[in-house]
């Protein structure tokens, strides 16, 4: 399974970052090895729509999984869309986080934690089937 | 870590001054330790202006970028202006120019224009700033009038205080927020772990307290509320208890009209700070008092 | 038509209160129909001091991309041209997130095999009404948890309903950035109002800039005079911008307006000074059309 870790160092030994939208770089790593990948996040100054933007570059990446702190609605959709397995950590390096996933220990997000820049998922972003319109809210 | 945005739904109703006394009150309480501190009002960043702000760094902010036509390939056909939604087009001696304040960027009439004679270009839409204020470090940016806060701008600096926040070993981000329920106020909210809505007992204060706490069911986020200017008008500050009451939201507090505030404005500090015997000062550090209990 | 907008950088200085006192006291003279619209589409207040029926309403839509699945081929087109990230491509799927979308229709125009189509997404409301005989009261709400205002404050501008009333208000969120360049764009002329405090001046200058980006005259109102020192009439001075009324920081005027009142109900003596005001911007108008 590729795994891809936010991290604002690039590091695979330092914190991770809990952000995933906007984080500086994503580390990828195949899990049980040791060949540590550091990927500029092409969505850190993102006008908008850094979630799908790095679900759609992770999953051109061939990543199956991704650790972080949160997920915005648009980000969490997207990754459920493409089939990734998103975790969800509070602390820890890269490495120790993958340890985590390896034995068991680190939860699956069940829907998007909170972060939402610059839009909503939530009032008509759940277009998990590629191409649904939103309901758009009435007030 | 806790991060605190502090918002109101109409403005003016003492946001900023709130987190300049917050800023103070925390650093007082925790002589060791410094918060994050940010401005997300980019568009009217008044912070600053209490928090004996000096500059570290400056960087200039890239907005959205904005489409341009070169005259010499331009044909006159005018597909831009068909299918431009924006009204950002509009024809000049017989071939066609982009309006530069209504053009979004969205790049429909670069694709269709048939002499390829459209480039998409990145505007230099503002700065934004490291400081160092007694209180802790401060994120702070000035967007250029007339340009387009599409939250962009806040949802960097609010990112560099985070990393900030994460390397520092800090344990508080107050975010001082803009009015409204839109895009700035969305991003400025994201992340937060607890939202603080100030309010006034008017009844525009009420109505668009109305509007603001909407907006942030949208979010997994504590909201708390306290009244600010509460003696203005006591029928109103009751309005706004009975309403917090049928919503289950915790009114932390009510603070009085008093012109202290003004008055520490003018001398670029926070009340509390200024004349922490005000009775707005003595309001706000139980408001202080309450807040950091509550936060779980 | 004329139109004149009220704007102020900073939040709370007194907009809507201008921008109603202005339309009361015109109102009741010379059966002058007054359109008053209230762009602050985030947060609008017009309404409870005018207190109108409101009798008609409009959507505020967004065209939005939805993909007929048979016919797409999964080239990604449509998502490379997205500026807004709006659309990703995920397993050969492109998936549409609508919160994201400017709704501009350049995927819809770019998609080799005519596979999107657009629906709308509804992102406000509109609402038109009369406040008394001569005031037409119209506003947009933007619905809570929607980012983009501007589409919203776009609608109302255009909103037609065939009514040509010879004067019209603009009401404007606070700030100087997109939302209120939508809703003052080509106007006649710029009312801004601010306070004497520091953030006021501050918040004042960045308002000010933004109207000469526009190439709109202003004057400015202060409001709340008294409150603090700010030398605001020394900044208008010295950039020759005219001072066109001052109103002191008067509790009464707080409590009233705290509880719904209008300015000129709290106080009626600012019907003359508003009727006064307007002949001196009317007369400015003029004079820059005569130029």
């Amino acid at each position: 399974m590729k795994i891809a870790i936010s991290s604002s160092t690039g590091n695979p030994d330092t914190e991770f970052s809990a952000r995933f939208g906007r984080c500086a770089y994503f580390l990828i790593v195949d899990e049980g090895e040791d060949n540590w990948d550091k990927i500029s996040n092409p969505a850190a100054s993102a006008q908008g729509g850094a979630g799908t933007q790095v679900v759609q570059h992770l999953a051109d990446q061939g990543v199956d999984a991704v650790i972080s702190g949160r997920y915005g609605p648009n980000a969490y959709d997207a990754l459920s869309a493409a089939g990734m397995k998103a975790y969800l950590a509070n602390s820890g390096t890269p490495r120790q986080l993958v340890d985590q996933v390896q034995a068991g220990s680190l939860r699956q997000a069940a829907g998007a934690t909170g972060e939402a820049m610059h839009g909503q998922g939530g009032q008509g972003g759940r277009g998990g089937r590629g191409g649904q319109g939103g309901r758009g809210g009435r007030r | 870590m806790t991060q605190l945005v502090i918002l109101s739904g109409k403005g003016g109703t003492g946001k900023t001054n709130l987190s300049a006394a917050f800023s103070h009150l925390y650093h007082q309480k925790n002589p060791g330790q410094k918060a994050i501190l940010v401005d997300a009002d980019v568009d009217a960043a008044n912070l600053a202006l209490l928090l004996e702000a000096e500059e570290l760094s400056k960087e200039l902010f890239i907005g959205g970028a904005i489409a341009k036509i070169d005259p010499v390939l331009c044909n006159g056909c005018g597909r831009c202006q068909e299918v431009c939604r924006f009204d950002a087009v509009s024809s000049q001696d017989e071939k066609f120019v982009i309006d530069l304040i209504a053009c979004e960027g969205c790049a429909s009439c670069l694709y269709q224009c048939p002499e390829n004679a459209i480039s998409l270009n990145k505007q230099q839409a503002g700065e934004w700033y490291i400081s160092e204020t007694p209180y802790g470090k401060f994120f702070h940016a000035h967007l250029y009038p007339a340009q387009e806060n599409s939250g962009k701008l806040v949802a960097l600096i609010k990112s560099r205080a985070q990393e900030e926040l994460e390397n520092s070993g800090a344990e508080l981000m107050l975010v001082d927020g803009p009015p409204g329920i839109g895009c700035p106020v969305i991003s400025a909210v994201s992340g937060a772990n607890i939202v603080l809505v100030v309010t006034e007992p008017t009844l525009a204060g009420l109505h668009d307290l109305g509007r603001v706490l909407e907006t942030t069911t949208h979010f997994d986020v504590q909201v708390e509320v306290c009244i600010n200017k509460s003696d203005l008008y006591p029928e109103g500050a009751q309005q706004i208890r009975e309403f917090c009451q049928e919503k289950g939201i915790d009114i932390l507090g009510e603070i009085p009209f008093d012109l202290a505030v003004p008055r520490a404005m003018n001398q670029g500090q926070p009340v509390t700070k200024f004349d922490p015997q005000a009775q707005s000062s003595i309001a706000i550090k139980g408001i202080w008092e309450r807040l950091m209990t509550v936060i779980d | 038509m004329k139109r004149i907008a009220v704007a102020s950088g900073k939040g709370g200085t007194g907009k809507t209160t201008v921008a109603v006192a202005l339309a009361e006291s015109l109102s009741v003279e010379n059966d002058q129909i007054v359109l008053v619209s209230d762009c602050d589409v985030e947060a609008p207040n017009v309404h409870l001091y005018l207190d109108p029926d409101f009798e008609q309403s409009k959507d505020v839509n967004v065209l939005i991309p939805q993909i007929e699945e048979d016919s797409c081929t999964g080239c990604g087109i449509c998502s490379e041209v997205c500026q807004y990230n709006a659309i990703i491509l995920l397993k050969d799927r492109p998936m549409v997130f609508p919160s994201l979308c400017h709704g501009c229709g350049s995927c819809t125009l770019n998609c080799p095999e005519k596979a999107i189509r657009e629906i709308p997404n509804q992102i406000g409301i509109l609402e038109r009404g009369i406040g008394n005989e001569n005031i037409y009261l119209r506003h947009g709400l933007l619905n809570p948890g929607e980012p983009l205002t501007v589409p919203v404050i776009a609608a109302l501008r255009k909103w037609n309903d065939g009514f040509s009333p010879e004067l019209e208000i603009i009401d404007s969120p606070p700030g100087a950035s997109c939302p209120v360049v939508e809703a003052i764009r080509g106007v006649d002329f710029l009312l801004l109002v601010t306070e004497p405090t520091p953030f006021g001046l501050h918040d004042l200058k960045q308002a000010h800039q933004m109207a000469n980006e526009l190439s709109i005259r202003t004057g400015v109102i202060i409001n709340r005079d008294g409150i603090g020192e700010t030398d605001i009439q020394g900044y208008c001075r010295e950039n020759g911008i005219p001072l066109l009324m001052t109103i002191p920081l008067d509790r009464k005027i707080g409590a009233g307006l705290a509880r719904g009142d209008t300015l000129l109900e709290i106080y009626p003596e600012y019907g003359d000074k508003f009727r006064a005001l307007y002949k001196e911007v009317d007369q400015m108008i003029e004079e820059a059309v005569g130029l």
